[in-house]
């Protein structure tokens, strides 16, 4: 709001301390409900962006090596040579030039790319795509709970997982860590925040008179001292929002400093947005390639912010679903189906190329018109968190993604 | 409902079917039902108050700013400055606090045109939120806006364009039929632009034929799967496709004036799909912009969008989870009616269902900050609209994506949503307190009947006037309607 406001804020006692004395009410929470620490266990992070919108697959990660690749993508298709030549991976399938991080994470082993994979979804709407990216089901409208919380909640209480519980980033946080096990919220900050003793007095009215309230208000406070304790008071306000390379960065600088922290969260989720390219896609530059560069700069923001743990850690990039192989009549592409997935991480099995390429010629295609899926994005998903959080084969495929008994856990992507 | 009495009713008329009490209504004259019916007017919903008149003369005066840059950045690189890229205007929402704090700017610069015209509209639209006795009208028209929403974030057309396209197509259809609001809508510029159709040439028309140009499937989608009939309603990829080819050539009249007004909605021949096209296995043959006519016509009258929109509706004003009779009703009042909007709005507030619902709806944060600002008293500027709206997560005209803002609980009532909703209110309860003479008597005037003791006491030990207002603002009662 206006400046002259924010002196006002400048009066109040020190955000310290006013943290400080709010987080004593709630203090309970951060009680162990009894010590555990297995012998040897990995104390592993998890970080899931999703990228809302369909990301193009086929240009994100361009099969330059398939020959019917260049005529289907006309004017938007990239090269092998050049001044802006995508970046080879393993000589059939190439990179985005905008991607140099992941190019590098790709060559240091920290890095393997899912392509032509895809949730079992065969429908083309971005919501209701998102809805069994995120809930884990077989179908949309099925739940209001997302597969990761309902993976915290299959842990033994008192494991460090479950006890710190999972970070939904953004004012309204993404499905996939939305449900019954506890979740810290936090967004970039954007306005000077209000002060304890204003946090504190709601805490006890929302307690009397309203338990849905309280519990979300205690979880933005639990949030706010683990920040807290991070140093983040300082952070600069405003910023672009998840469709910018600027706002990108922030929410992955964010979500790294916490999810590194010894005191914070293990889990995060969180979404960049504007992936919907129907028209003026552009090929090497334009505005897919500002939206990758973007997405690009955030996976070196996660590496450098998550430091510390960096080899115990996989960030995993998911998208509702793909888009057309063709052009449309627009230079830009239409919702489809198969499209790639990123696993970046010191505890990736990196260096690979996860895939089982299907082809691009017209008979090749799903329904003659988009990447056919031949790989389940959720048997990967199902591999990373078996493998980082001990997850048993049962428990995945009836409550974390239920109903997938005949879908096993990918082997050996988490080293 | 335990308290039947006519108060509490009074109260509640303005909380879940208006936009909040102003101190000074806890007892108006009349019955609460009778104030909403008497919003329902067929004129549709009352119309802010901006200098620009209608799409056409906003568009004509975006091409000649597009114009006047385009020839700005020739001449700069004429000269050999390095050229800008200003032309965008950013598609995150403003902050004024911050521009100024971090800008030496000494004379505040003129804005863009699109965000001028944007700025002028949101302003106006809040304006008029703050002068309206009850609102529910104006509710409508947000649940109808946001139900048709377009995002500011496209670009600059959608930017200058979004309020006229409220002003035009929604507010003199919210108590028309649903088929002309829809229509209204799939032909505004603001919406051909949003979801790509002027984009769109048919592959078998003159221009597709020439140019090896093709569809954009866009907007046919969105119309089936979020306007009409919802994403379960019974469509498949060929009626996606079907559609897509009825309504090519729904495009925008562009600067040369060839085909109308610059920036007014036109049926471009040259663009259309000649003869028949299939859709939900009917065959459209009529000629030209009669045949995407026809075909809207239909999808407004199917039994799917009855249901898809009742539920909706029904959702919005009462619960996450409304009442099954309550959807019931309406989707039969939408059908018998033929989807007579107004016949739907007198349905829902002669719902004694609507009227009984416990009050569980937490308000989005557009609904709370109008609220607030109604109860404070505040006439709020640009900067002081949309930085509390940026920051909550819902500036104006500016969703994520074509099926607008959630509207349920669990998408507003997060961790970081209340923290940043405490902000707001606590930066409103500073600026208000030294206009509100006594927090506890606003609490009677605002609340009345719905205060609950706790709150009422919350309120009366604060430790100040500032915190007062904000624990009244952040009280259940307030947030949940």
């Amino acid at each position: 709001m206006a400046a002259a406001d924010d002196d006002c804020e400048r009066m109040t006692p020190s955000r310290r301390a006013v943290l400080g004395a709010a987080g004593a009410l709630f203090a309970w929470s951060y009680m162990p409900k009894f010590a555990y620490a297995a012998a040897g266990a990995r104390d592993s992070r998890f970080l899931l962006v999703v990228l809302r919108g369909a990301l193009d697959g086929l240009s994100a990660v361009p099969p330059l090596g398939d020959p019917a690749y260049a005529a289907l993508r006309e004017g938007i298709a990239l090269t092998k040579d050049g001044p802006e030549a995508a970046l080879p991976l393993d000589g059939f399938f190439y990179l985005h030039p905008a991607m140099p991080n992941l190019a590098r994470l790709y060559a240091g082993g920290q890095a393997a790319i899912v392509h032509a994979s895809a949730t079992g979804y065969r429908e083309r709407s971005h919501f209701d795509g998102q809805d069994v990216l995120e809930s884990g089901q077989s179908g949309p409208g099925k739940t209001d709970s997302g597969w990761l919380n309902r993976l915290i909640a299959s842990l033994p209480a008192g494991e460090t997982v479950s006890r710190r519980g999972a970070l939904g980033i953004g004012v309204v946080p993404p499905l996939v860590v939305r449900g019954s096990a506890p979740v810290l919220g936090w967004a970039p900050p954007r306005m000077a925040r209000a002060g304890g003793g204003l946090v504190q007095r709601l805490g006890d009215l929302y307690g009397e008179r309203d338990p849905a309230l309280a519990l979300v208000l205690k979880k933005a406070i639990e949030t706010e001292l683990i920040a807290s304790r991070q140093g983040m008071e300082g952070q600069a306000r405003g910023g672009g929002g998840p469709d910018s390379a600027e706002g990108m960065r922030r929410i992955a600088e964010g979500a790294a400093r916490l999810v590194g922290a010894e005191d914070g969260p293990r889990i995060a989720a969180l979404a960049f947005e504007g992936w919907d390219t129907h028209a003026n896609e552009g090929g090497a530059k334009g505005r897919l390639a500002t939206l990758l560069g973007g997405l690009d700069g955030a996976l070196a923001t996660f590496e450098n912010g998550l430091k510390a743990v960096w080899k115990d850690s996989v960030v995993m990039v998911v998208t509702e679903f793909g888009r057309t192989a063709r052009v449309n009549g627009t230079v830009g592409t239409d919702h489809g189906t198969g499209t790639v997935a990123f696993l970046i991480g010191g505890a990736v099995n990196g260096r690979r190329m996860i895939v089982d390429w299907p082809g691009l010629r017209p008979e090749q295609l799903h329904e003659q018109r988009d990447l056919k899926p031949t790989t389940d994005i959720r048997a990967v998903a199902k591999g990373v968190v078996a493998d980082l959080f001990g997850l048993s084969g049962p428990v995945l495929a009836e409550r974390v993604f239920p109903g997938t008994g005949d879908l096993a856990p990918m082997q050996g992507v988490v080293v | 409902m335990a308290d039947r009495s006519e108060p509490r009713l009074k109260v509640l008329a303005l909380q879940r079917f208006g936009l909040g009490p102003m101190p000074g209504q806890a007892a108006p004259a009349g019955d609460a039902r009778e104030r909403l019916l008497d919003e329902i007017r067929s004129e549709g919903a009352p119309q802010p108050q901006v200098s620009f008149s209608g799409a056409a003369p906003i568009g004509r005066a975006l091409y000649a700013f597009e114009d006047e840059e385009r020839a700005a950045r020739e001449s700069r690189r004429v000269a050999g400055q390095p050229s800008s890229e200003a032309v965008q205007v950013a598609a995150a929402p403003p902050e004024p606090g911050r521009v100024q704090s971090h800008l030496p700017a000494p004379q505040p610069a003129e804005p863009p045109f699109p965000q001028k015209v944007y700025r002028e509209e949101v302003v106006a639209r809040v304006h008029l939120a703050l002068a309206t006795e009850t609102g529910f009208a104006e509710r409508l028209v947000q649940f109808w806006s946001n139900h048709f929403c377009v995002s500011v974030a496209k670009g600059n057309f959608v930017r200058a364009m979004a309020g006229a396209f409220e002003r035009e197509a929604i507010r003199p259809n919210v108590f028309g039929r649903f088929e002309e609001m829809l229509i209204a809508v799939e032909s505004h510029p603001a919406m051909l632009n949003f979801l790509d159709n002027q984009l769109s040439i048919g592959p078998d028309s003159r221009a597709g034929k020439r140019r090896g140009r093709g569809l954009n499937e866009n907007l046919a989608r969105e119309i089936m799967e979020l306007h009409t009939l919802g994403v379960s309603g019974g469509y498949s990829q060929a009626d996606v496709t079907g559609l897509a080819r009825i309504i090519t050539g729904w495009t925008i009249v562009g600067r040369d004036a060839r085909l109308g007004f610059p920036g007014s909605f036109a049926f471009n021949p040259a663009l259309h799909d000649p003869g028949g096209q299939k859709l939900l296995g009917k065959v459209y043959r009529q000629e030209g912009k009669e045949k995407g006519m026809a075909a809207l016509a239909d999808l407004a009258r199917h039994p799917s969008a009855a249901g898809f929109i009742a539920h909706k509706l029904a959702r919005h004003f009462v619960a996450d989870e409304p009442p099954q009779a309550l959807v019931a009703e309406l989707t039969r009042v939408f059908r018998e009616t033929g989807g007579d909007l107004a016949a739907l709005a007198r349905a829902l507030a002669m719902s004694d269902l609507a009227w009984s619902a416990p009050t569980t709806k937490l308000r989005t944060p557009q609904e709370f900050l109008i609220a607030a600002f109604r109860a404070l008293g505040r006439k709020p500027d640009f900067g002081q609209i949309a930085g509390a709206l940026g920051v909550m997560g819902q500036p104006l005209w500016q969703p994520g994506g074509p099926d607008g803002y959630p509207d349920s609980n669990a998408a507003w009532a997060t961790p970081e949503g209340i923290k940043t909703r405490i902000d707001v209110a606590a930066q409103l309860g500073r600026q208000a307190a030294g206009s509100v003479a006594d927090p506890r008597l606003l609490v009677e005037e605002v609340l009345g009947p719905l205060a609950s003791p706790q709150t009422r006491q919350a309120v009366a030990r604060a430790e100040s006037k500032a915190q007062a207002l904000a624990l009244l603002l952040m009280s259940p009662e307030f947030q949940r309607r």
